[in-house]
Order: C-alpha cells, then structure tokens, then sequence
C-alpha cells in the first residue's frame, strides 16, 4: 500500500470534526477532496497520523449569496460544482472564469475549493483569486471562531494562519464594485499542468473612464500568492490607455516580484512572463469594464 | 479506530462489501480486491490518468481517493462498458481508428470520454483535447484519439 498507516474518522458533522481536531492537534489532517493531499501522502511526504474524512459533512458544501450582493461558499463545494454554477457566474465573474483552468477535469470533481485554500499552494489560482477578491475565511474551532482576510491568511509556502484545531468552514467575497472588469491568464507547459506564471487582476472605472481601483495577483512567482502593488498603485488615476497599461506591466515584472529560477523555468523567463501576461490581463479587464455603461 | 472498515458499495451495477484497511487505495482495492484488472495504474499522484473510474457519473483518479471513501457510492469501471463480444461504440470507434497502441492509458481514457460525450455530444476538436488533457497517452500522439472521439460522436448521437 502506498500511504502510510492511519487511524481514520468520518465525521457527519461540523462540530464532530472539531471536536476530532481538538483531540489530535498535530497529529492529524483534515481531508478535503484529496487532491494535493493523497498524492503527499501516496509518496509519504504527508504521513498524518489520523485522518479526518470531511467528505461526509453535507453543511461544509453549499454556495449561495448574501443579502449585501456577496457569495458565500462551503469549504468542501467541489470545484466542478462551482465551475458550472450561475450565481458564481453572476457574482464572482473572475472565479467563474478561472475554474476551468484548474486542473484536470477528474480533479475538479474531487477537489475542494477550501482544500486548495487551505493547501496554500503559491501556483493554485484560486489562492491569487482569492487575495485580490478581497476574500473572507471562516475558521472555526471547538472555542470559537474567526474571520480571516485571504491577504492575511496566506503566510508562505504550503503554510496559513490554520491552527491545529481549526478548521476552513466558510469563504466570503464582498460584492463586485461598479464597472469592475476582471481577467486570468496563465502560462504552463501542458494544458490544466501547474502555471509557469499565471496573473489574475480585477480593475475599476470611474465615470470619467478612469482607474479608480486595480488589483493584481500572480501565482508562481513567490512562496505565496504576490501582489503587484506597485504596479497596480500606478493605475490609478489613469485612462486605460496602452501606454499605462505597459508602464503598469513592467513594474509588475521588475519592482513587484523576486521570481526564483527551477526546473521549469527561470527567474528571467518568469519575469517575461509577467509582464507580457500582466498587460493582456489588464487589457482585457479594462475592456470588460469599458463596456460597462457609467 | 485503527482496523478494517466495512465498506458497501456498488461495482458496474455490481454490489461489493468488503473489509478494507483505510489507506487502500480505491485504484488498489478495485485491481486486488475485486480482481478488476482493466483500471490501470500509472503514476499514484494524480498526473496520468490511467485510473480514471466513474464515482457516480462523475470522473475521478481512482489513485487519489481510498476505498473506504467509496462506501455508498457508485463506481463504474472499463469492464461496466462492453464486452469483448460487444464493445461499447466508444470502444468500436477506439478500434476504427486506431485510437490506440499499447492500450495502457485506453481505459482511463475511456472512462474520461464517456461522460464527457454524455455532456457534449457533438464536440469540436478544441473541446476533444481540453477533454482528455488529464490523460496522458504516450503512443499515440493523440491525433488517433482525437479521430476515434469524433467517429464515437457521431455513432452514438441520436
């Protein structure tokens, strides 16, 4: 067999799987739709002494908006289920738009949107997504519970603010601001594979046509989700013209990130590869805003 | 609870119960346990494809999910397609076109197609290789399997 021993628990409940936490801290993992985790644990990198299954738990899975124009997802709604789903089109256009390029179709059947936060993997697009939606996390424990932005959420590589004990119930994104246009756009060796580089942005108009909001988030380029602030700092203000457009790209590919260099591609390629991504994201989300009447 | 789990659940139309240990893998337990050899094993972490099984209707790498989890639930398998006698269209339109070689990633290839002509019955050549680019094959450049999906199409749309 492949993966380590393990002692096993399926809870039914929310509060069932806290109280397993609370017992075994450390020593356990929480299982989600398996994705990442299984393979980790099929090479025993991840040798988790307990598992808790929270394939079981029907509350944890569920997507539906809030009074205020906002989405609401349960940890364990399963990629597939989102990428098909008309309130995540209607609300979260960028999310909608990004959960084709996920993976593979076998692994969005399984996957969790909250597994992937959770994995805190610094090429998983939705962790990018997340941060730049001004996403909430939901961590509850058998204590209590709290609120946790995306931006602060992610630490580092593989590693967020999750205690031991807690667990990601619940992601919130506020409503989309006016004439909001958003874009994804990623680079990777086989299609559905890890991005070399990938760039996610959502940008804003005001009446005058001009940036009065712009996020950028890349995947790949750090040990977690990068913002490009600076970059997207020199938007503002400013008609969405070419010329701001490629000065905004070349921040973002020289000031904003410190890529570093492996097996798939090096640091200098991956700058190429913000920069050239970075301009055509925001071409097209500027384009998506434009033809939003003021 | 360290130990076996009960496990019931339906096989091919089939229903199995069986005690499992919960680290065996759901690709393992159909191979060992049921002796349902046509699920292949590629890489055990989710990159190849070849263990791709229905978990009700819905494809899933059978490498990335333990068999304990299966319990309840509905898998279909290579075998539940046709018969050597009678081959599924899928399979017949696979043979017309050569849409295979050494055949080691055929079943999991299948197993993708199907539901995916479920959904779309007339895709076009763009939709066909964004469907099987969780398969790897490393025969037949794909260009074969890509003709056989488009003979299957055609056979089997009403």
């Amino acid at each position: 067999m492949k993966p380590a021993p393990f002692d096993y628990y399926a809870p039914t409940s929310i509060e069932e799987a806290l109280s397993l936490l609370a017992r075994y801290g450390y020593d356990a993992k929480a299982l989600a739709g398996g994705q990442s985790l299984i393979p980790m644990m099929n090479f025993r990198l991840a040798q988790p002494a307990v598992l808790i299954d929270l394939n079981n738990i029907p509350d944890l899975s569920f997507i539906r908006g809030d009074e205020g124009g906002g989405l609401r997802l349960g940890a364990m709604t399963r990629h597939a289920q989102v990428e098909h789903d008309p309130l995540i089109a209607e609300r979260t256009p960028l999310i909608f738009e990004t959960m084709p390029k996920i993976a593979t179709p076998q692994i969005r059947s399984r996957g969790t949107f909250g597994g992937s936060i959770s994995h805190a993997d610094p090429s998983a697009e939705l962790v990018a997504v997340s941060v730049i939606l001004d996403g909430l996390f939901r961590l509850r424990s058998q204590t209590g519970h709290r609120w946790v932005p995306a931006k602060e959420f992610f630490i580092g590589m593989f590693t967020t603010q999750l205690e031991p004990d807690e667990l990601l119930t619940e992601i919130a994104f506020p409503p989309m601001q006016p004439r909001s246009g958003w874009a994804l756009m990623e680079i990777a060796r086989r299609p559905h594979d890890f991005a070399l580089v990938g760039v996610a942005v959502v940008v804003n108009l005001d009446d005058e046509n001009r940036c009065y909001n712009a996020r950028i988030g890349l995947l790949s380029v750090g040990d977690g989700p990068v913002e490009a602030n600076r970059a997207a700092e020199a938007l503002i203000g400013q008609a969405p013209t070419s010329e701001p457009i490629k000065a905004a790209a070349e921040i973002a590919a020289t000031e904003d990130i410190d890529p570093s260099s492996d097996i798939h591609a090096s640091a200098g390629y991956r700058r190429h590869l913000v920069k050239v991504l970075t301009r055509r994201a925001l071409e097209l989300a500027f384009e998506r805003a434009s033809s939003i009447p003021s | 609870m360290n130990g076996l789990y009960e496990v019931d659940l339906t096989v091919n139309g089939k229903n199995y119960q069986r005690a499992v240990d919960p680290r065996l893998l759901l690709s393992d337990f159909l191979r060992h346990e049921l002796n349902l050899t046509g699920t292949h094993v590629g890489c055990e972490h989710g990159v190849c494809g070849a263990c791709t099984v229905l978990l009700d209707g819905q494809p899933i790498r059978s490498c990335l999910m333990f068999a304990v989890q299966a319990n309840g639930h509905e898998i279909m398998t290579v075998e539940g397609l046709g018969t050597q006698e009678k081959l599924h269209p899928l399979q017949a339109a696979f043979v017309e076109a050569h849409g295979l070689q050494c055949g080691f990633c055929t079943p999991g290839i299948l197993m993708t197609l199907l539901p995916f002509l479920e959904s779309n019955p007339d895709p076009d050549e763009a939709e066909i290789r964004h469907a099987i680019s969780g398969n790897l094959c490393r025969c037949t450049g794909y260009q074969h399997i890509v003709d056989a999906v488009k003979i299957a199409s055609e056979k089997l749309s009403p």
